[in-house]
């Protein structure tokens, strides 16, 4: 029998796609991605100051079912169980940050298992989705458990000035501006791991100067912002400041751990800027003109979508190949 | 004779499985996805598609031979339309609630692309008792690709199939198993669910064509004697 089942699985490794020339990272994809997961500690810290102990329990659910879903899938498709290299960790992590607090574990563990049954493996694992598998689960309970998901509680020690809602949301309805200060030091509401730039900025240049996440991406997001937020804020005074735009909401989280994702992002540099600023755009309209408060989740996903597309036409042209 | 019979039933059986209008065809999706908020709709959606499909079916086999081929299609039309009408009539007199939930897409049982494909691809190349049998079995795997679509729907997004409550209080419904999106999705896994059932099923049929076979083969040349 051993003659006629010849064909193996491609390996992860022969399908990487890049651009030569080739250059050999330091580390494997196990230990980037538990970089990663080093890097969101900060902002688990974050979120356990803000909004207390509880959290913790989100966070662990989140992540002991989509690792546990992973595993499941795997066993029962008879391929190898790869949750060790963190990547569903990661998943989990991510989607227990961007949950609102005292968020029901029950939806959470709904919300983790579908970002890995249906983000992930339904593509074929890792390094074939086509979305961002975090994204996906919370995209699915946005759309599920609508109210429950915009039901925000207060930080411990939240001044009466911020106590509305989350900054965005108080922006959009009440015609609130919070000021920065605590934009950045995250006494505000919102989502879990998103509402302290300083701990996003941490685990976020801890990533950037390790080489684990591109630089493009978060540039080209934050360059965006600047470019788009300013753009309709001369033009419409009625619109927020850009710099609030960077610092409210989920977008520094994003920017940082959502869309340099290295599955579900462009390959090439000049892709990545063209990514990076089309989320910046995408979410500014949704912020400014759409329905939701807050749009970075939708843009991300939607740019999402347009990777392939990307790739395709920002391939360098081979030398000599001369005017097609 | 024989041959013949298995033929006849083979009319009708392709359309439930083989030949599923929705999960092979992928035939009818407007409905399919657009009234499937529960099993009672999408029991009602097909059985309204298959009264119109059986009957414009025979209609169209009994005048096949006398419609042009340049008009074929505004013909098959104004048939379908015919029978269309007589659903909508009969259902806004005796279903009026029914119906109304139903909205617009019982008028839009005419362009529904199973119905028209049905009659270009069977009956105006087959006698009338085969055109019958081919529309209910299409007719049967609508309903059953309804129904189930339609049950999942209404269990997760209203915790009751056909109106009977199954699921407790303490679950909470998912909103988007009645929004669009949740049909998508739904059908989406679903299909992708049976043609995974339906590889493995090869794989293991080709598994044991080759474990009967090949065995042998080498046994034989172990032995020395002549494959």
């Amino acid at each position: 029998m051993s003659s006629v089942t010849v064909t193996e699985a491609p390996t992860g490794q022969e399908l990487l796609l890049s651009t030569s020339p080739h250059l050999h990272s330091r580390w494997t994809t196990k230990q980037l991605m538990w970089f990663v997961v080093l890097a969101l500690v900060p902002c688990v810290i974050s979120s356990v100051v803000y909004f207390g102990f509880y959290q913790l329990v989100i966070i662990t659910t989140a992540v002991v079912f989509a690792a546990g879903t992973e595993a499941l899938i795997q066993y029962l498709t008879k391929k190898p169980v790869t949750i060790s290299d963190g990547s569903a960790v990661i998943t989990g992590l991510l989607l227990g940050l961007i949950v609102p607090p005292y968020f029901s574990p029950a939806f959470t563990a709904l919300g983790a298992v579908f970002a890995i049954a249906v983000g992930k493996m339904v593509f074929g694992g890792l390094g074939y989705n086509i979305f961002n598998p975090a994204l996906v689960g919370r995209a699915f309970l946005q759309a599920a458990f609508p109210v429950a998901i915009t039901t925000w509680t207060i930080p411990q020690f939240a001044v009466d000035a911020v106590s509305k809602a989350t900054p965005l949301a108080a922006f959009k309805f009440d015609n609130v501006v919070t000021p920065l200060t605590p934009l950045v030091v995250g006494n505000v509401g919102g989502s879990l791991g998103e509402t302290s730039a300083i701990a996003v900025l941490i685990g976020g240049i801890f990533l950037l100067v390790t080489g684990v996440a591109n630089w493009r991406i978060p540039a080209a997001m934050i360059v965006g912002m600047l470019l788009f937020g300013g753009v309709l804020w001369l033009l419409d005074p009625a619109a927020p400041d850009p710099v609030f735009h960077i610092f409210a909401g989920s977008f520094l989280f994003a920017a940082m751990f959502m869309a340099s994702d290295y599955v579900s992002s462009p390959v090439t540099g000049t892709g990545m800027w063209i990514y990076g600023l089309g989320i910046s755009l995408v979410t500014v309209l949704i912020r400014v003109y759409g329905g939701l408060p807050e749009g970075v989740m939708y843009s991300i996903l939607f740019m999402n979508a347009f990777v392939p597309l990307i790739n395709r036409y920002t391939q360098p042209k081979l030398f000599g190949e001369g005017k097609a | 004779m024989s041959k013949k019979q298995v033929s006849l039933f083979n009319d009708y059986t392709k359309g439930v499985w083989d030949q599923n209008p929705v999960f092979k065809q992928v035939l009818g999706m407007c409905p399919a996805l657009a009234v499937t908020v529960s099993a009672m709709n999408g029991i009602a959606m097909a059985l309204a598609t298959t009264f119109v499909l059986v009957f414009s079916s025979f209609i169209i086999s009994l005048i096949r031979k006398l419609i042009p081929s340049q008009v074929r299609i505004a013909s098959y039309i104004v048939v379908i339309a015919t029978f269309v009408t007589i659903v909508d009539l009969v259902m806004r007199a005796q279903f009026p609630e029914l119906s109304k939930e139903l909205g617009p897409y019982i008028p839009l049982i005419v362009v529904n692309c199973l119905i028209l494909g049905r009659q270009e691809a069977f009956s105006s190349k087959n006698n009338p008792f085969r055109s019958v049998l081919d529309a209910l079995g299409m007719g049967t795997g609508f309903l059953i690709a309804l129904a189930s679509l339609g049950a999942i729907r209404e269990l997760f997004g209203s915790r009751s199939i056909l109106g009977v409550q199954l699921l407790p209080d303490a679950f909470e419904p998912w909103l988007i198993m009645i929004l669009p999106a949740g049909a998508f999705l739904t059908l989406g896994l679903m299909m992708g669910g049976l043609n995974a059932m339906i590889l493995r099923r090869k794989r293991r049929e080709e598994a044991d064509i080759l474990s009967k076979h090949i065995p042998k083969t080498y046994v034989a040349a172990s032995e020395g004697q002549e494959v």
